[in-house]
């Protein structure tokens, strides 16, 4: 900001004084441009940049916008498709959102992206303005927004400042997601060291939208005006973009503070209404919602997604503050805003809505013909570029790639090389270690977390937190619903990401198949360490190519998503955190499967194989703090067979429950089941440790893939069994639901299940409450 | 018959309270908060959300609006009229029903399915249940800790003005467990948990027999129907 304050003093820096004055220093550095993007800059215009022009380009180039180090990996996820996957995407990578064709006219529209570096510097404004952002991507699309989920990665629960992130990142998202009218459904919350200093703090938004009503941010008809609607513009989140997305956190270098964009979900609920009606109305031709870079990258993209040019007069923008330059104005991500493309017969139409919302608009321009974008300060000409330029042609970089010197040593150092102790035959202890698991802060109960979020509102929610996955209802009259799981397992991509990633796409589609929902889509947040590094250039290098290799596998598209680089603190980098989410769909969602048992004398069955599978597990974090070795091997052909066998069950009316097997294997898996609604249960292991050959620590912890936890009452029993074995998937009956209010597992530990409820519930309110 | 539910800028279980209506076999009709025209409703609807923000303190504004004029105005000659969260602190605010909404005592935002006791079923909104009867509504509020005098409680006690009650569970420090109240007349009631949120199965809160299978909410706008029958 003090950059351009100097500015003004002097005057406006215009076209004309820029192409005067070449010579000129201009401060590109501190902005974040590296010399040649600068000499790149000068090229393109034939002259240097105005400092309005510059301030553009360096948001619009920064890491953030520009996709500049991930371009060339992402284009894969683009390319490993075959046409079968893409025949139900409306709308692919690049828009705002994905949308897919769920069928009955519907479609929807989700995606996931991060907000991690504001969230640190202010939790509760960085969360509560992440989710602002993310729902209206998914407004943009044309879609009412039916839900949201964030994904949430803090440091070790014991450091103090864990606290002030985690409440103030909760108390955020459920401020502005409850104004909003939206359900949480779900998402994740993972504690670990490597977050200490840099939280990630993802959200995901879902929208529905009829096929007729899909909405494009382009501008194409030149006489079509542009109007800004909502907020007015004000100095938050000034350079927020390209200074806190693209920077790491060091004790050195000027204070960041004033950058983190403030929210108004009161503002943001009225603007979704009023949006959704002019849709209705047909009155907007294009619209794009300001966001990072603000009313750079809104004009910029309209412009050069609609192959046309704009002409925009800055003045005209209303200001919460007089004072700001047009630098300032071109740059701030002031929250609740919207660009629309509205042609001249329509606005009366439009006025009449946006007055009856009480929702601020002005008219700042005309889209034009030429493909050039002119931005005027009154009389002064200050930005005269080709859209282009600044919105898709920024800079590409393939940067150094280099395997980690410490990789080998980190995949010798396994389980069984380590020698860590087991207690196969000593049922104290182990009874002791399923406890000391199940309450630890990752696998307890995270119900004080989402005891804060509204998840009833909007009537339409079928399944939500602790399910596997979080359902919705779109159509009230079929009963067509979604279904939505996301994971990532940091430990895993750190071990080995390629493989990492795909256990991550592996467990989101297992979720969302015990729903009962068909996986049809995928969206990600590839968040990474600096990509300056060539070794956190190499994870990300694996994880890429182990997501496009596992979408293709499994035969679902990737339809969006978003990369945050530079999460690290110093010179050490967060573990490769690849979020993944998964869409499924499910023809009705009273067809839901619930996650755990509600029936008493059901038998439980455990699908798929146990194998000797603790490298990286949880069993090796809490009970030996150990990490080293490979990860879980991932059959994504054998986990396509399992979800259609679920599926087919599901449509038989066959599964009284489904539970994923994963984190902490199948010990977590049976309390959750037992406690969702309080129904005990007795489970034999002999039979594991027979057919499959593993120990007792491996069958209650091994995190094995492919496997999930079903209940069948007694008169499906001898139909689902024949299922599963005319489909080839591994079953064993390990045990039966009573109503004993007890888990027993034989040669282990008998639990009250208040006991057990009391351990897995009661640690995160201890810890924040 | 018509039941109207209101949407204030910042409403956001409308469509939730007209389906609600829907399902109990009225018909819905959406009243916009700057018009006072009520379109000859049979019954009124304050839904939940985040009137106006809910900046000042929660319903303050939105008891100021065109269309509560009306509305207390028809309430005041026997209209029967449900505030629900949201639309009970409007209530409140409008001085329909006495004492006020505070911040939840733990300051938290709470979402839990909650169980209430009915203590009056004499009321336009609550006759279709049994006096005590327990009944498991969620609930989710940021400010729903009610207070008043002590001479208000001692009124609300003796006259029977409390209409739910919390169970097993106070979830925001509300004074007397109270969840819910109305008023003399019985035409106005106002409770903090969601009813709309308990009317279909599937999409209601747990109940022992199945999964998200709880309905009980339905009771409060059978009631209405029912009033208006004997009206």
């Amino acid at each position: 900001m003090g950059i351009f304050r100097k500015k003004i003093a002097s005057g406006v820096d215009t076209t004309a004084s820029a192409a005067a004055t070449p010579e000129k220093e201009q401060p590109y550095a501190a902005l974040g441009l590296k010399e040649d993007e600068y000499a790149r800059i000068r090229e393109i215009l034939g002259r240097r940049p105005s400092s309005s022009e510059l301030a553009m380009y360096s948001v619009m180039w920064s890491e953030h916008c520009s996709y500049k180090s991930s371009k060339i990996y992402l284009r894969q996820f683009g390319e490993k498709v075959t046409p079968e996957m893409n025949k139900n995407l409306m709308v692919g990578m690049g828009e705002n959102a994905g949308v897919v064709d769920i069928g009955e006219g519907w479609a929807v529209t989700f995606k996931v992206e991060s907000h991690n570096h504001p969230s640190y510097i202010e939790p509760f404004q960085g969360a509560a303005t992440g989710i602002g952002g993310i729902v209206r991507d998914i407004l943009t699309m044309g879609a009412r927004p039916i839900a949201v989920m964030d994904q949430l990665r803090f440091g070790e629960p014991s450091n103090p400042d864990t606290a002030r992130v985690l409440s103030g990142v909760v108390d955020g998202i459920s401020f502005y997601g409850n104004c909003l009218g939206l359900p949480n459904i779900g998402g994740e919350t993972v504690f670990d060291k490597v977050y200490q200093g840099n939280p990630l703090v993802n959200a995901l938004s879902v929208g529905a939208l009829r096929h007729e009503d899909l909405k494009l941010a382009k501008a194409s008809n030149p006489g079509d005006l542009v109007i800004l609607f909502g907020a007015r513009t004000g100095a938050d989140g000034i350079g927020g973009v390209s200074v806190l997305a693209s920077e790491t956190f060091d004790s050195t270098g000027p204070a960041k503070r004033p950058a983190v964009q403030v929210g108004d979900p009161f503002a943001e609920k009225v603007l979704i209404e009023c949006c959704l009606e002019l849709y209705a109305a047909q009155v907007v031709a294009g619209i794009q919602d300001l966001g990072g870079a603000g009313i750079s990258c809104a004009t910029s993209e309209l412009a050069s997604n609609g192959g046309a040019g704009m002409r925009v007069q800055l003045k005209d923008v209303l200001k919460r503050d007089e004072s700001l330059t047009p630098e300032e104005i071109l740059m701030s991500e002031s929250q609740e805003r919207m660009m629309g493309i509205v042609p001249k017969k329509d606005f009366k139409k439009f006025k009449a809505i946006v007055d009856k919302w009480e929702v601020e608009f002005s008219v700042i321009g005309e889209v034009i013909k030429e493909d050039r974008l002119y931005i005027n300060w009154g009389h002064e000409e200050i930005v005269n570029v080709p859209p282009r330029t600044v919105a898709h042609d920024g800079p590409v970089y393939e940067r150094p790639v280099a395997y980690p010197a410490y990789q080998d040593k980190l995949i010798a150092n396994s389980v069984k090389a380590s020698k860590l102790a087991r207690q196969n035959e000593n049922a104290s202890e182990l009874a002791a270690q399923v406890i000391q698991i199940v309450s630890a802060p990752n696998q307890a109960s995270k119900k004080y977390i989402t005891d804060q979020y509204d998840r009833y509102v909007g009537g339409n929610t079928a399944l939500a937190q602790p399910d596997d996955s979080g359902m919705i209802r779109v159509s009230e009259t079929s009963g067509l619903g979604i279904a939505l799981a996301t994971d990532a397992n940091g430990r895993y991509c750190y071990l080995d990401p390629y493989e990492g990633a795909k256990l991550a796409i592996a467990e989101a589609y297992r979720n969302v198949a015990v729903s009962g929902a068909t996986p049809v889509a995928v969206t990600n947040c590839l968040n990474f360490g600096s990509p300056e590094n060539p070794e956190v250039m190499w994870q990300f290098k694996q994880a890429t190519a182990g997501l496009a290799d596992g979408c293709l596998e499994l035969g679902i598209p990737v339809t969006g998503g978003n990369v945050s680089f530079y999460n690290q603190t110093g010179d050490v980098a967060i573990h490769p955190t690849p979020v993944v989410g998964v869409l499924g769909v499910i023809d009705d969602v009273a067809r839901r499967i619930p996650s755990g048992w509600q029936d008493e004398g059901h038998n439980i069955y455990l699908l798929g194989t146990t194998k000797d599978e603790l490298d990286g597990s949880v069993w090796s974090e809490v009970v030996h703090s150990h990490l080293g070795g490979k990860p879980p091997v991932v059959d994504l052909g054998f986990e396509k067979q399992l979800a259609e066998a679920l599926n087919a069950a599901s449509e038989q009316g066959l599964l009284a429950s489904a539970h994923d097997l994963s984190e902490a294997g199948l010990a977590q898996a049976v309390v959750e089941s037992v406690l969702r609604f309080n129904m005990g249960a007795r489970i034999w292991l002999d039979e594991i440790l027979e057919r499959d050959g593993v120990d007792r620590t491996a069958a209650l912890f091994s995190e094995s893939t492919g496997r999930v936890l079903v209940s069948v009452g007694r008169e499906d029993d001898v139909k689902f069994v024949g299922l599963c074995e005319a489909r080839g998937i591994p079953v064993l009956r390990i045990g039966v639901t009573d109503n004993s209010g007890e888990l027993e597992i034989q040669d282990v530990a008998t639990w009250q299940l208040n006991d057990l409820r009391g351990a897995h519930e009661g640690t995160l309110a201890e810890l924040f409450g | 018959m018509k039941i109207g539910v209101v949407t204030f800028p910042g409403t956001l279980d409308d469509r939730d309270a007209q389906r609600a209506v829907r399902l109990t076999g009225a018909e819905p009709v959406s009243l916009w908060h700057a018009d006072t025209n009520l379109h000859k409703v049979d019954a009124v609807v304050l839904p939940g959300g985040f009137s106006y923000g809910d900046y000042l303190r929660c319903g303050a504004i939105a008891a100021q609006a065109p269309v509560m004029q009306s509305i207390i105005k028809a309430a005041n000659g026997g209209l029967p009229v449900l505030g629900i969260c949201n639309g009970f602190q409007v209530l409140v605010e409008s001085h329909l029903l006495p004492g006020g909404l505070i911040r939840n005592e733990h300051q938290h935002f709470i979402c839990r399915d909650q169980k209430l006791i009915v203590e009056s079923n004499t009321t336009a909104w609550t006759n279709q249940f049994t006096l005590n009867q327990e009944i498991t509504i969620p609930l989710k509020n940021g400010e729903g800790g009610y207070i008043a005098t002590d001479e208000t409680l001692k009124r609300l006690e003796g006259e029977g003005l409390i209409a739910f009650r919390y169970k097993e569970v106070n979830p925001n420090g509300s004074m007397n467990d109270i969840a819910g109240l109305r008023n003399e007349r019985g035409n106005v009631v106002g409770l903090m948990p969601h009813p709309e949120h308990a009317v279909e199965p599937g999409f209601g809160p747990d109940t022992p027999v199945a999964m998200r299978s709880g309905v009980d909410g339905l009771m409060i706008f059978k009631s209405v129907l029912q009033s208006m029958v004997n009206a």
